[in-house]
C-alpha cells in the first residue's frame, strides 16, 4: 500500500512509511501518521528510537540455560535465587513469558520452546529446543515441569509428547487447565473446550 | 459451482497458518468444493467463536461470505471434534499425515466427493484404538484410487499376463505391477531411478537410501512379496473392517508402507513432510514399549 503513495512523498518520508507499515497492526494510514510525528519531533527523540531499535538486534540474545531473550549470558529470571528451580514452565515463545508473571502466581522458571512441534510443516523435535530443556533436566533438581503451550492441535501434540518423553524420568508433568475463557458463551464453545472444562471442572 | 454471496458448507479442516496478528487461513476439504481456502478473522483472539471449531482434525458446519480474495468464515460449529483421535499422540499424527496427503493432492475448487468421504471415514477409524497402520494403508491405496492413480494389480502392465504368485515388481511410472520378465527387461535399457529428478529439486535430508533402500536404489521399480500383492488387492475392494481383519506382520507391514509412500512421492515428485515426524515417533513410541 504504502509504495503507491511514495511517488508524491521525499524519499526518506516513503522509505520510514513502508517500514513502519510492515510492523504488526500499522497499517499505511498509521505509518505515514508516524512518520510525520518523527518529522517534527526534536532531533533527540529520533535519535534515541533508532538507537533503541539498533540496541534491540545488537545486545539481545538468547539466555543460555532457559532460551529467553536476555541481554546477559543469563537472563534475569534464571538468575533470580528467590526463585524455585525446582519447577520449570515450558513456553512457545518468549512473549508467553509476560502475561504468566503478570498473573504473580508462578515463582518458578521458564524454559523456551521457540515453536511448536507441527509435523506437516517439518517442524518436530530438532527444530525445538527439547534436547536442551531434556538436558536440563539430567542434571538438576527438577520434580515439576508445567507445560503451557497454547490449547491449539500443535501445542497439545507438544504437551502429549513432553508428557511421554519426560514422565519415566521420574518428573512430574502438568500442563494448564483449559476450559472457557472469560467472558466466553458457552453456546458458541467448541466441544473440545467444553469437554475439557467438564472434566476438569471444579467443586465450590 | 460458484457459491453465492453467503453459503454454507460441511467442511473438514485439514491445515491452518496465521495470518497477521490475530487471524488465521483455514485450508479444509468439503463435499461440494474440493479444498477451500478461508479466513477466520480473529481466531487467536482468546474466547473467539470460531476457535476450536476451525482448528485443524475437525469436521464442521461453516457459513461463509464471498471475500475478494480469499472467503470469510462469518459461523461455525462442530459436527466430529473427533476427540478420541485428539487424545492420543499417535493418531494426531496419522491424521496430521493423512491431511497433508490431501492438501498435497487436491486443488481449490475441484469438487471430489469420494474424497471427502473417505477422509472422514478415515478419521472417524483413527478414533478406534486398533489397526492405525492398516487405516493409514488403506487411506493411502484408496485416496489413490479416487485421484486417478489405482494401481494396476491384477495384470502386468506390460505385457498384459495375468500376474502369477511369485515376487513381482511394482513399477512407479507404470502404476502396477510388472511381471519379473518385463522387469528385467525394462531395467535393461532404464535409467537408474530417481525419486527427485524434477528440475534441480534437492533430495530432502529426511528421506535416506536407507528408509527407503528399495526406491532410491533400484530402477523406477519396487519387488513385491507374494503377500503384499495378496494384500493390496484385498484392500482395494474392501470396506475397513475387512481390511482390519487382516494379520498384518511388521515386515509385511513395513513393505507395504514403503511400496505406497515410494509411489506417493513419484507421483508428487516431493516428500511429504509429515512422515519424517511418523517415522520419529514410532521408533519413539517402539523403544518405550520395549522398556516397559
Ligand atoms: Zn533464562
Ligand atoms: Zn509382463
Amino acid at each position: 500500500m504504502a509504495s503507491r503513495f511514495s511517488a508524491s512523498l521525499a524519499e526518506p518520508v516513503a522509505r520510514l512509511v513502508e517500514e513502519f507499515n510492515k510492523l504488526p497492526g500499522i497499517g499505511p494510514k498509521n505509518a505515514q501518521r508516524l512518520t510525520y510525528h518523527l518529522l517534527r519531533s526534536p532531533n533527540e527523540e529520533a535519535k534515541a528510537l533508532a538507537e533503541a531499535i539498533l540496541a534491540l538486534k545488537e545486545k539481545i540474545r538468547l539466555c543460555s540455560i532457559c532460551f529467553n531473550i536476555t541481554d546477559r549470558d543469563t537472563c534475569s529470571i534464571c538468575q533470580d535465587e528467590e526463585r524455585d528451580h525446582s519447577k520449570i514452565c515450558v513456553v512457545e515463545k518468549p512473549s508467553d513469558i509476560l502475561p504468566l508473571e503478570r498473573t504473580g502466581k508462578y515463582d518458578g522458571v521458564y524454559h523456551v520452546l521457540h515453536g511448536t512441534i507441527n509435523p506437516t510443516q517439518g517442524i518436530t523435535i530438532s527444530e525445538l529446543k527439547i534436547k536442551e530443556l531434556l538436558s536440563r533436566l539430567q542434571d538438576s533438581s527438577v520434580t515439576e515441569v508445567i507445560v503451557a503451550t497454547n490449547p491449539t492441535l500443535e501445542g497439545e501434540t507438544t504437551v502429549m509428547y513432553l508428557q511421554h518423553i519426560i514422565t519415566p524420568l521420574g518428573i512430574r508433568v502438568s500442563r494448564l487447565a483449559r476450559g472457557l475463557p472469560f467472558g466466553a458463551d458457552l453456546e458458541y464453545a467448541d466441544d473440545m473446550t467444553l469437554g475439557q472444562a467438564l472434566d476438569h471442572r471444579q467443586e465450590f | 459451482m460458484s457459491p453465492t454471496r453467503n453459503y454454507q458448507t460441511q467442511a473438514i479442516v485439514i491445515k491452518q497458518s496465521k495470518l497477521g496478528e490475530f487471524d488465521k487461513i483455514i485450508t479444509s476439504y468439503t463435499p461440494e468444493f474440493g479444498k477451500l481456502k478461508a479466513v477466520a478473522k480473529g481466531a487467536c483472539r482468546p474466547g473467539s467463536k470460531l476457535g476450536g471449531n476451525v482448528e485443524p482434525l475437525t469436521h464442521s458446519l461453516l457459513l461463509l461470505a464471498k471475500g475478494r480474495n480469499l472467503d470469510i468464515i462469518t459461523q461455525s460449529q462442530t459436527i466430529d471434534g473427533f476427540l478420541a483421535l485428539k487424545s492420543d499422540l499417535w493418531r494426531i499424527s496419522c491424521g496430521l499425515y493423512i491431511s497433508e496427503l490431501i492438501d498435497s493432492f487436491t486443488m481449490e475448487n475441484s469438487e471430489n466427493r469420494p474424497l471427502f468421504d473417505l477422509l472422514l471415514d478415515a478419521l472417524h477409524q483413527l478414533c478406534q484404538t486398533d489397526g492405525s497402520e492398516i487405516v493409514l494403508r488403506y487411506f493411502e491405496l484408496h485416496l489413490l484410487h479416487h485421484l486417478g492413480y489405482r494401481p494396476q494389480l491384477h495384470r502386468c502392465v506390460t505385457c498384459d499376463s495375468p500376474v502369477k504368485p511369485v515376487v513381482n515388481f511394482f513399477s512407479f511410472s507404470q502404476g502396477g505391477i510388472l511381471c519379473p520378465h518385463c522387469n528385467s527387461e525394462e531395467n535393461h535399457h532404464c535409467e537408474p531411478f530417481a525419486l527427485y529428478h524434477s528440475a534441480g529439486e534437492k533430495q530432502p535430508k529426511n528421506l535416506t537410501q536407507d528408509r527407503f533402500p528399495g526406491a532410491i536404489s533400484a530402477k523406477s521399480s519396487f519387488p513385491l512379496s507374494v503377500d503384499a500383492l495378496k494384500v493390496l488387492r484385498l484392500w482395494q475392494d474392501c470396506d475397513y473392517a475387512t481390511a482390519k481383519r487382516v494379520k498384518i506382520k511388521s515386515n509385511l507391514s513395513s513393505e507395504l508402507e514403503q511400496v505406497l509412500q515410494c509411489y506417493i512421492i513419484y507421483l508428487l515428485q516431493r516428500e511429504v513432510k509429515s512422515v519424517a515426524w511418523l517415522e520419529e515417533l514410532k521408533s519413539h513410541l517402539d523403544n518405550h514399549r520395549e522398556e516397559n
